[in-house]
C-alpha cells in the first residue's frame, strides 16, 4: 500500500471501517496503482478480501503486491483471498456442463440480464467458513473493474444492481471514482480535494496542484 | 423502538413556533412569502417552515430533481419530517439506501410514525429467502394506490430513479398519476383528501425524455443547485388554470432536518462583487514588483507610443531635413571585420 495515499485519505490498516463504499474511477488514465493500493492495504489489515479480477492476470497482481509487501499467493492458501481470476475464468464458462453455476455465467446468454450469479459467488466467498474464519476483520469486495462488465455486454442497469446487492451485503471497494459523501450531518456537502500524483517504481508521491517538482 | 407514540392530537403544537396548522397556505407569486395564521418563535423559522410547507402543498406529485453535486435526499428528508409533525401518514419507499440509513437523524417521533417500504435489502429477489416484499417495486407502489384509510397521506420514493430504471417509464408514469389523483372520487361525498407524493430523481441518470414525462405530472418541481458551499432549490410551481410561477430559495438543511433559510440570494458568495468591497488585487503576493511609483507612472502616461500617429509625429517626419535630430549610428569595425563597402544586394533587379 502506498503510505501517502493513506495520509490523504486518512486511512490506516488498523482502522479499516466496515460499510463503506468507495468507487475509484480513471478517465484518460490509468487508475489501477489505486486498486494495488486497496488490495495490499485490505490484506494488511487482516480483512477477508474477494477480489474479482476482469482486467489482468493473477500473477500480474502478485507482482505489483510483492512490491507493495503483500503475498497473494499466500493469502488465497491461506483462505484470506479469494481471488476470480476473469480472464481465466471467462474460458472455463464454455467448458462447464449446462446448468452449472458460474459467476460469469452472463457470458453464455445471449442477453447478459442479471448479475447475480456474480453476486452469489461474492456472497458466497465472504461467508465466514468455519471458526478459524472468524479471525479476519470485516468483508472487503474489491472489483477491477465495472466498466469491464460493460465491455462484456452486461446491461447498464445490471451493473448498478450488482453494485447494490453487494453494498446491501458486504463492505467493498470497486473500481470507479472517488468521491467522499456523508449521510449525515446532511449540512455537510460530499468533499472532494484535487492531487495530482507521480507513481515511482515502489511508491506513488501525491502532492497540491501545481506543486510537483517536475511543474515548479 | 420502546418510544410512546404521540397521539396525533399532539402534533400541532410540536411543530415549530406553536401555532394552530390549518390547510398549506397556497404558493403565490415569486417574492411573496405565504401568510400563514402565527409566525411563531421566529420570523426565520416561520419562513422554514412556509418554504416546506409550500412544498407540501396541495396534494400531488413533487419532484426533487437532484445530482451528484447537490444532493437532494436530504430536502427528501426535511419534508418527510414536515409532514410528519403535520399529523399526516407518510410512507417511504426506500430503494437506494437502508432502513438505517434512511431513519438515521430523525427524531424517535418522526421514526415511529414513519412507515418505511424496505425495497433495499432485495429489490430483485435475488435471495430466495421470500423476505422480499411481493409483487416487486411495482407490486409495492400499486399496494400503496389502494385507500388505507382516512387522512392525508405523504408517500415518498427514494428514489423515482431507481423506480425509472427498473420499470417501463409508461408504467411508472401511469401508476404516479393513479397514486397522486386518490383524491378525486366522483362517487364519493367525503371530504377530499391530499395524496402527496415526493418522488427524488437523479437528473444525471436519464435522458431527457423520461424526465421530460414526469417533470409534466408534476405539481412542483424543486430543481436542486449551488454555488460554493450554499445549496438552492429552484421551485416551480404549477397550478391548474395558472401560469407557472418560479421562486428560488437558498437554504441549509440542519442536523435535525428542519430547514435554514438564507433569503432571496446566496449569503456570502453573491453573483456580483459587492461594491463596497476592493476586489483583490493580483499583484499582492509576487516576488517581483508590478506597482508603479509616481514618477513611474507620469512618465508612462505622457510617453508617445511608437506607432501611434500624431500630429507632432508628422511634424517630424516632414521636417527632417530642417536638422532634427536623427538616429546615429556609431559603429566601431573589429579586426575580423569585412568593411567591403560594395553591397551585396546591387545586382538585385528589384
Amino acid at each position: 500500500m502506498f503510505l501517502e495515499l493513506n495520509d490523504l485519505l486518512n486511512a490506516s490498516p488498523d482502522r479499516a471501517e466496515p460499510g463503506k463504499l468507495t468507487l475509484l474511477c480513471d478517465a484518460e488514465t490509468d487508475g489501477s496503482f489505486l486498486v494495488h493500493h486497496f488490495l495490499s492495504f485490505y490484506l494488511k489489515a487482516n480483512c477477508k478480501v474477494c477480489f474479482v479480477a476482469l482486467g489482468q492476470s493473477f500473477s500480474h497482481y502478485n507482482i505489483v503486491g510483492q512490491k507493495l509487501g503483500v503475498s497473494l499467493t499466500t493469502a488465497r492458501e491461506r483462505r484470506q483471498l479469494v481471488f476470480l481470476e476473469g480472464l481465466r475464468s471467462a474460458v472455463d464458462v464454455f467448458f462447464r456442463a449446462e446448468g452449472e453455476a458460474h459467476p460469469l455465467q452472463f457470458l453464455r446468454e445471449a442477453k447478459a440480464a442479471s448479475l447475480q450469479p456474480l453476486y452469489e459467488f461474492v456472497r458466497e466467498a465472504l461467508k465466514p467458513v468455519d471458526q478459524r474464519e472468524a479471525a479476519w476483520k470485516s468483508p472487503v469486495l474489491l472489483v477491477d473493474d465495472l466498466s469491464v462488465l460493460l465491455s462484456l455486454g452486461v446491461g447498464a442497469v445490471a451493473v448498478p444492481d450488482f453494485v447494490h446487492y453487494c453494498r446491501a451485503c458486504v463492505c467493498w471497494h470497486g473500481k470507479l471514482r472517488v468521491l467522499w459523501r456523508t449521510p449525515s450531518p446532511p449540512a455537510q456537502r460530499g468533499r472532494s480535494l484535487t492531487f495530482q500524483y507521480k507513481i515511482q517504481d515502489k511508491s506513488v508521491s501525491f502532492f497540491a496542484k501545481g506543486m510537483s517538482p517536475a511543474v515548479l | 423502538m420502546g418510544h410512546s407514540v404521540t397521539p396525533p392530537s399532539r402534533l400541532g403544537r410540536l411543530s415549530e413556533g406553536g401555532g394552530t396548522m390549518d390547510a398549506p397556505p397556497l404558493p403565490l407569486e415569486a417574492g411573496q412569502p405565504a401568510v400563514t395564521s402565527s409566525e411563531g418563535v421566529g420570523e426565520a423559522t416561520g419562513r422554514s417552515r412556509e418554504m416546506l410547507e409550500s412544498l407540501l402543498g396541495p396534494g400531488g406529485l413533487v419532484l426533487l430533481r437532484d445530482s451528484v453535486e447537490w444532493e437532494g435526499r436530504s430536502l427528501l428528508k426535511a419534508l418527510v419530517r414536515q409532514a410528519v409533525l403535520r399529523g399526516e401518514r407518510v410512507h417511504v419507499l426506500g430503494c437506494e439506501v437502508s432502513e438505517e440509513e434512511f431513519r438515521e437523524g430523525f427524531d424517535p417521533g418522526t421514526n415511529n410514525r414513519l412507515v418505511y417500504h424496505d425495497l433495499f435489502r432485495d429489490p430483485l429477489n435475488w435471495s430466495n429467502t421470500g423476505e422480499a416484499l411481493p409483487g416487486g417495486p411495482l407490486g409495492v407502489l400499486r399496494a400503496m394506490c389502494r385507500r388505507t384509510g382516512p387522512g392525508p397521506v405523504t408517500i415518498a420514493l427514494d428514489s423515482l430513479s431507481w423506480l425509472l430504471l427498473h420499470l417501463p417509464c409508461t408504467t411508472l408514469c401511469q401508476t404516479l398519476h393513479a397514486l397522486s389523483r386518490q383524491d378525486s372520487r366522483p362517487d364519493d361525498s367525503s371530504p377530499v383528501e391530499h395524496v402527496r407524493v415526493l418522488g427524488l430523481l437523479h437528473e444525471e441518470l436519464h435522458g431527457p425524455g423520461p424526465v421530460e414525462a414526469l417533470s409534466t405530472l408534476a405539481q412542483i418541481e424543486v430543481t436542486l443547485s449551488g454555488t460554493g458551499d450554499q445549496a438552492s432549490a429552484h421551485i416551480l410551481y404549477r397550478r391548474p388554470q395558472h401560469r407557472p410561477t418560479h421562486k428560488i430559495q437558498w437554504f441549509t438543511i440542519l442536523p435535525d432536518f428542519s430547514l435554514d433559510l438564507q433569503g432571496g440570494s446566496p449569503p456570502k458568495s453573491q453573483p456580483h462583487p459587492d461594491p463596497r468591497t476592493h476586489p483583490v488585487d493580483p499583484a499582492t503576493h509576487l516576488t517581483f514588483n508590478l506597482h508603479l511609483s509616481k514618477k513611474e507612472k507620469e512618465a508612462k502616461d505622457s510617453l508617445t507610443l511608437p506607432f501611434q500617429f500624431s500630429s507632432e509625429k508628422q511634424q517630424a517626419l516632414l521636417c527632417r531635413g530642417l536638422g532634427q535630430a536623427t538616429s546615429h549610428i556609431f559603429y566601431e569595425p573589429d579586426a575580423y571585420d569585412d568593411l567591403d563597402q560594395e553591397d551585396p544586394d546591387d545586382d538585385l533587379d528589384i
